[in-house]
């Protein structure tokens, strides 16, 4: 492993020097790089999924991120096997940035706009085959019409629960379950507010709207 | 005169704070009474001050200043000139005076200061104004730059946010300065790369205005540190949308390749965490998007006009050497806000 102290560097002086340390790498291996910012935190981790590299960052105290990155001649299959056996390693809790932080938004309770009938099989459609792929989510946001999914009725209550016992946050519009009048209707996941919606969606790398 | 370097380290519009934090402390400053004759204040995320003082005259006051992002002081203070007086020209107005902002550490050669003072001097002199006066502080690190003051017809001002659906919008300027600066302050840029950068920061949007005069204008925004797209978000004002068509979007080729080596600014990553959000991608490749975030200091006018008259204002813009192009139309409010496409 070779270690690089980007403290006090300003971007793009950390990522110059972990890519020095990279090439130094014979045949693959790890680089963990010690930055003070957040920002430099995403620069670093922007680096690596491009590259296809694993990632994987903390905080270690205050203005200091361990940012860790694997990587191996022979690309995906290694990298993701490295990417489960650093995080045990480690064993520390991952944090967002850890991978990259995808929000679903479900924003009616149809996909697209066309037949109703049509629009809710494929927002059914939809929601099962998330629930099936490799990468989740890290959070799903259910507002306006897009509230009765996580209701009584719903055709998605399994698939979702399903997600939500993979690690996915299910949060559903307070304001929309009570202007609907099925706030005691609630099946999975948790009631938010637009704060929190906000938050998610301007803290996101990747927003899905189906 | 041996010639001095001046020391970078993230200068220029790079060196802005994010647009997150700024808008969270603005939201909480205490609010005087209202002034009726302020035209464009606070409220607006516009580039200037607008004050009226008669029906046919209202003054623009706008400040900027920053630390070197080249190493040639004559070279900085042109740069750092031409992007402060450039908040007038968006504003739709013209230069009248200005007054310089200096921040010199003690010990460093005064020479080196002349020669940036004679940069920003140039620059007021060629945009038709005058400098009358400046502040200077004791600093650890060297910043310039320039409050200039400008009048404009109140009739007549360039908002931010004026822009209305079916409109096309113009740029004036390459993008990809923020990374091409950046490059180079790790010994990647080319030496050719760097003079098209120099030449583009150092070409005032007066030229640009002047284009625009016989045109109604409905909205116009120089586009800095926040980047193409966080100006464009600006300029939607959550009441619009657009469509910008990547492929028309003027850029510095060699930008592409230095993103794609991951040579990013902070400030990149901050535009993109904040405008983000609101934005699109369509088949984009990676460095574009970049180029799209990347903080630009003294970056050209983005110009919102009828799609009817884009194209006669498009000519003469190239006609005075310009690298203008039309890069997208803009659309009645849908999500997303930007979409961005081949």
């Amino acid at each position: 492993m070779i270690k690089v102290n980007a403290i006090g560097d300003a971007c793009p002086i950390p990522v110059v020097k972990t890519k020095n340390a990279i090439r130094e790498l014979q045949g693959g291996g790890t680089v963990e790089t010690l930055v003070d910012n957040e920002i430099a935190v995403q620069n670093l981790t922007k680096m690596a999924n491009q590259k296809g590299y694993d990632v994987h960052s903390e905080k270690v105290a205050d203005n200091e991120f361990k940012v860790t990155m694997t990587v191996n001649a022979e690309a995906a299959q290694i990298a993701a096997n490295n990417a489960v056996s650093t995080i045990e390693e480690e064993s520390c809790p991952i944090t967002p940035l850890n991978k990259k932080n995808t929000v679903v938004v479900i924003r009616s309770n149809q996909m697209g706009n066309g037949e109703e009938e049509l629009g809710k099989a494929l927002l059914k459609g939809f929601i099962y085959t998330l629930s099936q792929q490799d990468t989740l989510p890290s959070t799903i946001l259910f507002y306006n019409s897009g509230a009765y999914i996580t209701c009584e009725d719903s055709a998605s209550i399994e698939d979702l629960k399903s997600l939500e016992a993979q690690g996915v946050e299910i949060l559903t519009c307070g304001t929309c379950l009570n202007f609907y009048g099925i706030t005691d209707k609630l099946q999975v996941g948790e009631v938010t507010n637009m704060y929190v919606i906000a938050e998610k969606m301007t803290q996101a790398d990747l927003i899905v709207q189906p | 005169m041996e010639k001095e370097k001046l020391f970078c380290k993230g200068g220029g519009c790079t060196a802005k704070l994010g647009a997150g934090i700024l808008s969270r402390i603005l939201s909480k400053l205490p609010q005087g009474p209202e002034d009726e004759n302020l035209l464009v204040g606070y409220d607006s995320k516009d580039d200037a001050a607008v004050y009226k003082i008669s029906d046919d005259i209202a003054f623009v006051q706008t400040l900027d200043f920053f630390p070197p992002m080249v190493d040639d002081p004559y070279t900085f203070g042109k740069i750092a000139a031409t992007n402060a007086l450039s908040d007038i020209y968006a504003m739709g107005g013209e230069v009248k005076t200005a007054l310089n902002i200096v921040c010199f550490p003690e010990k460093m050669d005064l020479n080196i200061l002349g020669e940036i003072m004679r940069g920003g001097a140039e620059k007021v002199i060629e945009a038709g104004g005058t400098l009358a006066g400046g502040h200077s502080i004791a600093d650890s690190d060297v910043k310039y730059g320039l409050s200039v003051t400008g009048i404009v017809n109140p009739n007549k001002i360039y908002t931010n946010n004026g822009a209305k659906p079916g409109d096309a919008l113009i740029l004036t300027k390459r993008l990809g300065v923020g990374i091409i600066c950046t490059a180079n302050r790790v010994g990647e840029a080319s030496v050719e790369a760097m003079k098209a950068v120099t030449d583009s920061m150092t070409t005032l949007n007066k030229y640009a205005a002047e284009c625009c005069r016989n045109f109604e204008i409905h909205a116009c925004t120089d586009v800095t540190g926040f980047s193409f797209l966080g100006h464009l978000h600006e300029m939607m004002d959550g009441q619009l949308s657009c469509h910008i068509h990547a492929k028309q979007v003027p850029v510095f080729e060699e930008a592409l390749r230095h993103a794609d080596e991951f040579l990013l600014t902070a400030a990149g990553q901050r535009n993109r965490n904040f405008t983000g959000p609101f934005v699109q991608f369509k088949d984009i490749p990676f460095a574009m998007e970049e180029i799209l975030f990347d903080p630009q200091t003294s970056g050209g006018l983005l110009i919102s006009l009828a799609k009817e008259d884009a194209p006669a204002l498009l000519g003469k813009l190239k006609a005075s050497g310009l690298p203008a192009e039309i890069v997208g139309e803009v659309l009645e409010k849908a999500e997303p806000e930007i979409l961005v496409t081949n």
